[in-house]
């Protein structure tokens, strides 16, 4: 059977909705950040957007249902502290919500757009392809709207399938002149978000939805920055370099620890954050270390981010590697729904990939 | 049940607010749907736009530049006017010179403006100047009027290093930080919803400011229109959607565009209000916009503008519209009814210009602007290096990575390319 089924208390078959195919691996707060309290990730963002607002008179935050609190509660309580000036429901219209956002921030407001889930960003593609990441260039540093952030529900909960499960990050990687930002957590969401929202470039921050509630940890209760364009070496190691972003980075330190024990292999694993601009240093340093590396993502595989980070690779380390660059991704077909456990880059295909690498030679 | 009962029954109800009925007729109640407020009615009639009177065009000139109506006329005097129709002249004067400059291949792309001026300089006067302008790409005068020269001008049609977009857009995609005016860019009725937004955030801390967004009616079929319109009437959004519906859009006229009522007809849709009027008027474009920002303003709204004129020029460099109209009809436009000789009519009939001021003008126009063209055709273009600038706000590593291939290369390869035509790094 394709789906989990539990026995309820009558005895009958129930099916539920998938379990998660990670364990969330909670992040030990930085102690230099001081005090700390124990929030989900919807609750960390909610913080960051509470500290912008706080803090920037001009800061406003809009999107679809975000007065009452928003469909994932990021927006819970703001309108209430803020006004409704400042907190407030638009039209259902994407474009419409980004050509606002970009405007807005040309105006020299701190814009904060939320589209609802990542699968509905494309109607506004075009302005943010188009406009928002060529305001700066084409104007020749006249104008920029580099005080847009557009935040967005991302990536594999387990139900979501065609339309509330995408990783649209490849698109937007491709278009110079924007930031594409990925937390794999509450502690690295508040401080990326903060990150985005002050940058003077447009930002795209993609929210895993699936760790809204399930990724819950100590996040420092102050403001505080994570910067951007720099990969986090979240594990180190020195046989294989794992590379993801956002949930996957939950896997990939599964897999590292399911490496070490069960083959002796010890695997280094960096979380990208910033998809674009990204560290490439980071990473073409550990690959130079390790000689084996692979990328992970649940985006389909053809075109996915990995793809640029493979080409990178062996561009730069190729007298270093010992197996080609290998990339575990989503099939390359729309995200279905029943079939979420068999398309996702789950732990045993990480692993076995692991294997895969260890034996290549 | 007895009349007593009925009428304690009724008074009953009525204390406490529950809606009465009557037992012998079915009376209807108010309509409680969160949708709309409105009523309920037993008639099941259509709505027929066919039916429904069009929106007339309001205008105080005729075609001939007399005035219909006194009270209609702005009152403008001798300075101020001829001032204004200088403006359409110089306007009309550049775009002649410029797009013959692109057939002669100096230049590699151009739009005119030809038609357009009343809408152009009639608007921008009826603005402040803090007033922020989103434009197509059909508005070089409102550039010109807001202090944008037509050096300026030609400094971003030929790319040169004097270009405030730094030679990154090709013709006539002005960048008018100088003017209060947003960058033009190709993509249509994008600027819209950007309106609406830059309309939101300036109203936060300023009530006496609008924004005026221009758009053509082609561009009004896109999606962002829609969107942008909708917003701004929700959001309250004090800008002026001002529409130049000039009868095509490149080769498509009006009647391949839109079923209704033209732009202004949609107002009521969006729950905004709406006004057309005739664009070749420059009494009327100026009245009309004075009193949509007034409105606007004061009851921080969006208005929409609906200004009716036509193309005379070909849609662009790379169009030519003997293809698809008759050179009968853009003559009649270009000859007989034009915005200019409108008021050139009326300045002479005032007695504030004659032939003599206008052959005069002409001809000290054309050679500033000619001394303006071959200026900037003498500009060198900038270093190729800036290409790297401005994507992001600070150079990102790879960007860095880049730039340094592309000096290495030029240095191996420096005569494969136009170095000589581009200034040198400081």
């Amino acid at each position: 059977m394709l789906c989990r089924k539990l026995l309820s208390r009558t005895g009958s078959l129930k099916c539920v909705r998938n379990a998660a195919h990670f364990t969330y691996q909670p992040q030990t707060p930085p102690a230099h950040l001081g005090e700390t309290n124990k929030l989900n990730m919807f609750q960390s963002i909610n913080n960051a957007l509470d500290i912008a607002l706080a803090g920037d008179d001009s800061a406003v935050v809009f999107g679809e249902d975000v007065a009452f609190g928003g469909v994932f509660r990021c927006s819970l309580g703001l309108q209430e502290k803020y006004g409704a000036n400042r907190v407030f429901n638009t039209p259902l219209t994407e474009q419409g919500i980004i050509g606002f956002g970009i405007g807005a921030a040309a105006a020299g407001s701190t814009a904060i757009a939320e589209i609802q889930f990542a699968d509905y960003i494309f109607p506004g593609f075009d302005q943010l392809v188009n406009e928002a990441a060529k305001f700066r260039y084409r104007s020749g540093n006249e104008y920029n709207c580099g005080r847009l952030t557009v935040r967005a529900p991302w990536g594999a909960v387990g139900h979501g399938a065609l339309y509330h499960s995408q990783c649209p990050e490849a698109y937007f990687a491709h278009c110079p002149g924007l930031k594409v930002v990925v937390p794999r957590g509450p502690i690295q969401a508040k401080g990326l978000l903060l990150s985005c929202i002050r940058d003077e470039n447009p930002c795209i921050f993609f929210e895993p939805k699936i760790l809204y509630r399930l990724a819950a940890e100590e996040v420092p209760t102050g403001t505080y920055t994570i910067p951007l364009s720099q990969a986090e070496i979240v594990r180190q190691g020195t046989d294989i370099t794992m590379i993801g972003w956002g949930t996957v980075v939950h896997v990939l330190l599964e897999v590292a620890a399911m490496a070490q024990e069960q083959l002796g292999v010890s695997c280094e694993v960096i979380d990208l954050q910033t998809i674009v601009p990204y560290d490439a240093q980071t990473i073409e340093a550990s690959v130079k270390k390790t000689g084996k590396a692979m990328v992970v993502h649940e985006a389909p595989l053809t075109q996915g981010f990995g793809a640029e980070i493979a080409a990178r690779l062996q561009e730069k380390c190729f007298l270093h590697l010992e197996a080609p660059v290998q990339r575990v991704a989503g099939w390359d077909t729309p995200f279905p729904y029943i079939y979420e456990p068999f398309y996702l880059p789950d732990k045993w295909r990480c692993l076995d990939t692991v294997k895969k690498l260890m034996d290549y030679m | 049940m007895s009349l007593l009962a009925r009428n304690l029954l009724g008074s009953l109800c009525r204390a406490t607010h529950i809606r009465s009925f009557h037992v012998d007729s079915v009376r209807d109640e108010p309509a409680p749907y969160p949708g709309v407020s409105s009523d309920f009615t037993k008639e099941l009639r259509f709505i027929i736009p066919e039916e429904v009177p069009k929106i007339p065009i309001y205008r105080v000139l005729n075609g001939q530049g007399k005035v219909l109506d006194p009270s209609g006329d702005p009152g403008f005097d001798q300075d101020e006017l001829t001032e204004m129709y200088r403006y359409m002249v110089r306007t009309s004067v550049m775009d002649r010179i410029l797009y013959q400059s692109q057939r002669q291949g100096r230049i590699s792309f151009y739009m005119t403006n030809f038609g357009e001026e009343a809408i152009q300089i009639g608007s921008a006067r009826a603005l402040k100047f803090k007033d922020v302008v989103f434009p197509q790409y059909r508005e070089a005068g409102v550039f010109l009027w807001r202090g944008y020269t037509p050096l300026e001008c030609m400094h971003q049609c030929f790319g040169t290093a004097r270009d405030f977009g730094k030679g990154k857009q090709m013709p006539v995609h002005y960048s008018g930080a100088k003017a209060n005016i947003q960058t033009v860019s190709s993509p249509l009725g994008t600027q819209i919803p950007q309106a609406a937004g830059h309309a939101y955030a300036l109203k936060q801390t300023d009530k006496d400011v609008c924004v005026v967004c221009y758009f053509g009616e082609g561009a009004a079929s896109e999606g962002d229109a829609h969107a942008a319109m909708n917003m701004a009437a929700v959001l309250d959004c004090p800008v002026l959607f001002f529409c130049r519906n000039n009868g095509y859009a490149i080769s498509t006229s009006t009647k391949d565009q839109y079923r209704g009522d033209g732009i202004a007809s949609r107002g009521i849709g969006y729950g905004m209000p709406a006004v057309r009027f005739d664009g070749n008027d420059l009494f009327a474009v100026y009245n009309a916009t004075k009193a949509a920002r007034k409105l606007a303003v004061e009851e921080q709204r969006p208005v929409i503008l609906e200004a009716m004129t036509y193309r005379v020029g070909h849609h662009s460099t790379s169009d030519d519209s003997t293809a698809y109209r008759s050179v009968d009809e853009v003559n009649y436009w270009d000859t007989v009814d034009t915005p200019i000789n409108r008021i050139r009519s009326y300045l002479t009939d005032k007695g504030w210009w004659s032939e003599s001021h206008e052959k005069e003008f002409r001809s000290t126009t054309r050679t500033e602007i000619l001394r303006a063209f071959k200026e900037a055709e003498t500009t060198k273009l900038p270093n190729p290096l800036l290409m790297f600038d401005d994507a992001w706000d600070t150079l990102p590593l790879n960007l860095q990575d880049q730039k340094q291939e592309l000096i290495d290369h030029l240095k191996r390869h420096p005569d494969h390319y136009p170095l000589d035509k581009c200034e040198d790094l400081e």
